[in-house]
């Protein structure tokens, strides 16, 4: 088995490099892509949208139909770890772990025994499964998760200008998060962006983006075609900035959607979709 | 000028893919997974392509990375091939 394996995966890797060569080289002046349809881009972007950054305009602009998708199937992939992974009853493990504040001391309590106060400030619930105790990273990560979150709002914002955008800001975003949670424990984080709110949320970005489009349609132009948004935004008929203010709309939705999906797919993953007890 | 590091990183990358199906230990997959992310972002960026180097080190290096760990969490550290 291993060895037919290895035959396809050498087939396929020589068919490959063998079909990779007929391909223009990389920086061709003279391939299809590079004689009329990237100096378009570039030398539009400024006249057309006002963005500086022509990756952003193209991702959000020219390609905005696509990059909707794209956000859609980023919210699949929460929904389906969700329906695969999420257990409706919380299992509770046999044992569970509690660590007594003052001394330091770990407590086990067999299942059935008498378990502490639910917001008791002496002993604190750990996880069975890995549970270092460390004031360092606690108070490390403490620190960082507010920067992380600037720089994240940063990215969202500044994308027009700088590379970045809502993809990199919500991964950010929610990375800070999924930080805060292996630096503390799942449950604390869960009280504070519950999975609630990350369904909702990631629901409500893929409707900013597709509702952005959607409020072209009404205003009489093409889905997606943010020039109509002119009026709304008080600018002339034909400004530019109406483009780069719809594509900052859509890039808002796209930062929403894929913060929120990637801590519930952290949620459900960590924790094998019991959401008690997380790395 | 640009050549030599576009073959270092290649290379690099062509050793972390290697490394990654090749070990026991499915954490030290995970990482050096990690690492192949983050030299293909280099790659990218060494390209010119610095939005698509900045969704690989967040995606690709980052969170992805922390998503396998946490599989590997739940399931066998070894693998059984």
């Amino acid at each position: 088995m291993k060895i037919t394996g290895l035959l396809t995966v050498i087939i396929c890797g020589a068919l490959l490099t063998y079909y990779a060569m007929d391909f223009p080289d990389f920086g061709d002046g003279r391939s299809p892509a590079n004689t009329y349809l990237s100096p378009h881009f570039l030398e539009n972007t400024m006249h057309d949208a006002h963005v500086p950054n022509s990756v952003t305009t193209i991702l959000a602009d020219y390609r905005g139909y696509d990059t909707m998708y794209e956000t859609t199937v980023v919210l699949t992939a929460g929904l389906a770890c969700f329906f695969l992974l999420r257990r409706k009853e919380s299992t509770s493990p046999p044992a569970r772990f509690f660590r007594h504040v003052p001394t330091g001391l770990t407590l086990r309590i067999e299942e059935g025994g008498k378990l502490p106060a639910e917001n008791s400030k002496v002993f604190t619930r750990i996880d069975s499964l890995w549970a270092p105790d460390s004031l360092i990273i606690r108070n490390t990560c403490r620190l960082i998760i507010a920067f992380v979150q600037l720089f994240a709002l940063y990215v969202v914002a500044h994308g027009h200008y700088s590379p970045g955008g809502g993809f990199q800001g919500g991964v950010l975003l929610g990375s800070s998060i999924i930080l805060f949670s292996i630096s503390n424990d799942l449950r604390r984080t869960l009280k504070r962006f519950r999975e609630k709110t990350a369904a909702v949320l990631g629901a409500i970005g893929v409707l900013i983006y597709s509702g952005t489009g959607f409020v072209c349609l009404l205003m009489g132009a093409h889905f997606l075609n943010y020039e109509a948004l002119s009026p709304l935004l008080g600018l002339k008929t034909g400004d530019p900035m109406a483009r780069s203010h719809g594509i900052f709309s859509v890039e808002i939705g796209v930062a929403f959607a894929v913060m929120s999906v990637m801590i519930w797919i952290y949620y459900n993953l960590s924790s094998a979709g019991k959401h008690d007890e997380g790395l | 000028m640009s050549l030599p590091i576009d073959f270092i990183v290649l290379a690099l990358v062509v050793i972390c893919g290697i490394v990654a199906i090749s070990v026991k230990d499915l954490m030290a997959a995970a990482i050096v997974f990690s690492a192949y992310s983050f030299l293909m972002c280099l790659s990218w960026a060494v390209m010119g392509a610095v939005d698509v180097a900045f969704t690989e080190a967040t995606v690709g290096a980052g969170v992805s990375t922390v998503f396998c760990v946490a599989a590997v969490f739940h399931s066998t550290r070894r693998t059984k091939d």
